[in-house]
């Protein structure tokens, strides 16, 4: 039978020896199949939570459990599962783009032909195929990203965790990585994403946490947390419009220049009807697109409410 | 549920992959790994065994470079599996790729033997390129392969164990050439390899033998001439209760993630 959940974290406790306490007592429970973000500010304990689910920092307290298996009781099972992309470039620059997927095979008990087999299959998917023998030095920072999940991947694990996987990675290559993950998710892989792109967590994830100062502030699906914008805010790109704007059935409206318009409309109001009063006018709308991204607005004042509630707590 | 069995055959693969990671490694840098202990020891026999030796005579009933070249093996073989050992594991952890093992299911005893298998190989290769260099300088017989070969492979085995305790504990690269520079070379020099320590006065004979490099020379030198200043089978205890005392030190380490887990 299929664990219900592809990763458990059960009051996951970190404190560090000079006394931070990066993460202060954790819950979080990941559906198998999940495309799953884990979102947070600099320093809020993202990095520390992947750390101690990957083994590389040692927790003070609690529990991961990896597809129904405990990390402290069965490791051997539980790592196994497991597939890493760390932030920062942590491979030899000595050996070869294919020694290195390859080898990493070998470390998770994939023999060298299937090894070998798998990393030819996964450097072609990822455009690095005719990269292989090259040191991986002499790789460019985009490609060095993409070995990184080649190399994660050799193994063949059921849950894959990207920390920051297209950080500084250009535009055109990192739609390219989106549609890569996106098909692996459909595959079957369990995949948790940490990352800075909030327009990259509301086009990939369907659930998501947030957390802040070590703890999770909010655990929901992309959706439900959508819903909880209050406006919504647009950018009219318009023509014909004299000095005086008619009044128009929105939130709020703010003229930038003499040909942008800017607006906010509550889920009641809608747009045909802004659309309606403008054209009545005689000002035609050429382009629109929304002022911001909206799970960035949503973040943004979630933390800031969370910082506020500190501060009255503190006084 | 997976089996003990499959467990093992993973464990083993795992184990493969270090050790022939390892050995490329070396390999790959050979002028750097092979060639500088082939030179340096080349340059201790022609100096110390043809031309000064020539003038020393005899030693423990054997001429001069006769007596010296086990020793000078031994000094090729400790210096490079301690070397190898731990600059590759320090580089590892350093530059992070170490990761690469420590996400992995391998555990702690594959990791500790794959890396003890680079310093091993890299000993016993540097040890047998100085073997067949002292060839052209001296004849040898093997008094006793038994001993001879048992003795090198512990002695490696314990110095490779020495370089990845070192590993662990080093911050930069300089700590990891603080050991061998202060600690091993002169420990080695004053281990018997140049000379019997039944020419040193008797309180200097007595200070040498709390140096357990003369054990593993002298023993090493019993196998090759069948001369030793000192019982083998001491030498075999020294070297076996060394290897014990740090195999456990740097599995310790390693469960509690020294150096390598924040």
């Amino acid at each position: 039978m299929d664990p219900a959940y592809a990763l458990l974290l059960q009051g996951l406790y970190k404190r560090y020896r000079n006394g931070v306490e990066a993460l202060k007592g954790i819950d979080l429970a990941v559906r198998p199949g999940d495309f799953f973000g884990l979102l947070g500010p600099n320093g809020a304990g993202k990095s520390t939570a992947i750390g101690i689910i990957s083994s590389l920092v040692r927790k003070t307290a609690g529990r991961v459990e990896i597809f129904g298996y405990d990390l402290d009781r069965e490791p051997w099972l539980a790592k196994s599962q497991l597939g890493l992309v760390p932030q920062e470039f942590n491979f030899n620059g000595f050996e070869t783009v294919e020694q290195i997927v390859v080898n990493q095979g070998g470390f998770y008990g994939v023999d060298r032909r299937t090894a070998k087999q798998r990393a030819e299959r996964y450097l072609k998917e990822l455009s690095l195929w005719d990269k292989r023998s090259q040191p991986a030095r002499t790789l460019s920072g985009g490609m060095k990203r993409r070995l990184m999940i080649a190399r994660a991947l050799v193994h063949e694990p059921r849950l894959l965790i990207l920390d920051e996987p297209t950080a500084g990675v250009d535009i055109e290559l990192r739609r390219s990585m989106w549609d890569f993950l996106r098909e692996l998710n459909a595959g079957g892989t369990t995949i948790i994403l940490t990352t800075h792109y909030l327009e990259e967590a509301e086009t990939l994830c369907r659930n998501i946490a947030i957390i802040d100062d070590g703890r999770i502030i909010e655990h929901t699906s992309v959706k439900a947390l959508l819903r909880k914008l209050s406006t919504h805010g647009f950018i009219l790109d318009i023509s014909g419009a004299g000095p005086e704007l008619p009044p128009l059935p929105v939130h709020q409206a703010v003229r930038l220049d003499d040909n942008t318009l800017q607006i906010e409309i509550t889920a009641e109001q809608n747009l045909t009807e802004v659309f309606a009063a403008l054209a009545r006018a005689g000002i035609q709308v050429l382009s629109m697109k929304n002022t911001a991204n909206r799970l960035e607005e949503l973040f943004v004042r979630m933390l800031e409410s969370g910082s506020g509630s500190k501060r009255e707590q503190a006084q | 549920m997976t089996s003990t069995r499959q467990q093992w055959q993973t464990n083993l693969v795992s184990l493969k992959t270090i050790a022939y990671k390892e050995i490329r490694r070396f390999l790959r840098i050979w002028q750097q790994t092979l060639l500088p202990p082939a030179i340096t020891m080349t340059l201790y026999l022609i100096i110390f065994g043809s031309l000064i030796g020539a003038r020393i005579g005899e030693m423990g009933g054997h001429s001069y470079i006769e007596f010296i070249v086990p020793g000078v093996i031994m000094i090729a073989v400790i210096t490079n599996s301690y070397a190898n050992v731990v600059s590759s594991f320090f580089s590892a952890k350093f530059q992070r790729f170490i990761e690469e093992i420590l996400v992995s299911p391998t555990p702690n005893l594959v990791i500790l033997l794959g890396y003890l298998a680079g310093g091993f190989a890299r000993g016993l290769l540097v040890g047998a390129i100085v073997l067949a260099i002292s060839l052209l300088f001296t004849e040898l017989r093997i008094h006793n392969p038994w001993i001879t070969a048992s003795i090198v492979l512990l002695t490696s085995l314990l110095f490779a164990l020495g370089g990845f305790i070192n590993a662990i504990f080093a911050r930069t690269y300089d700590d990891i050439s603080i050991i061998p520079t202060f600690v091993l070379t002169p420990l080695t020099y004053l281990g018997g390899v140049f000379y019997s320590i039944h020419l040193l006065p008797p309180f200097w004979q007595k200070v040498s033998l709390i140096n357990p490099i003369l054990y593993l020379v002298n023993a090493f030198r019993y196998g090759i001439l069948g001369h030793s200043d000192i019982n083998i089978g001491i030498a075999y205890t020294v070297a076996l209760a060394f290897i014990a005392l740090l195999g456990s030190i740097a599995m310790l380490l390693l469960r509690l993630g020294t150096g390598l887990r924040s």
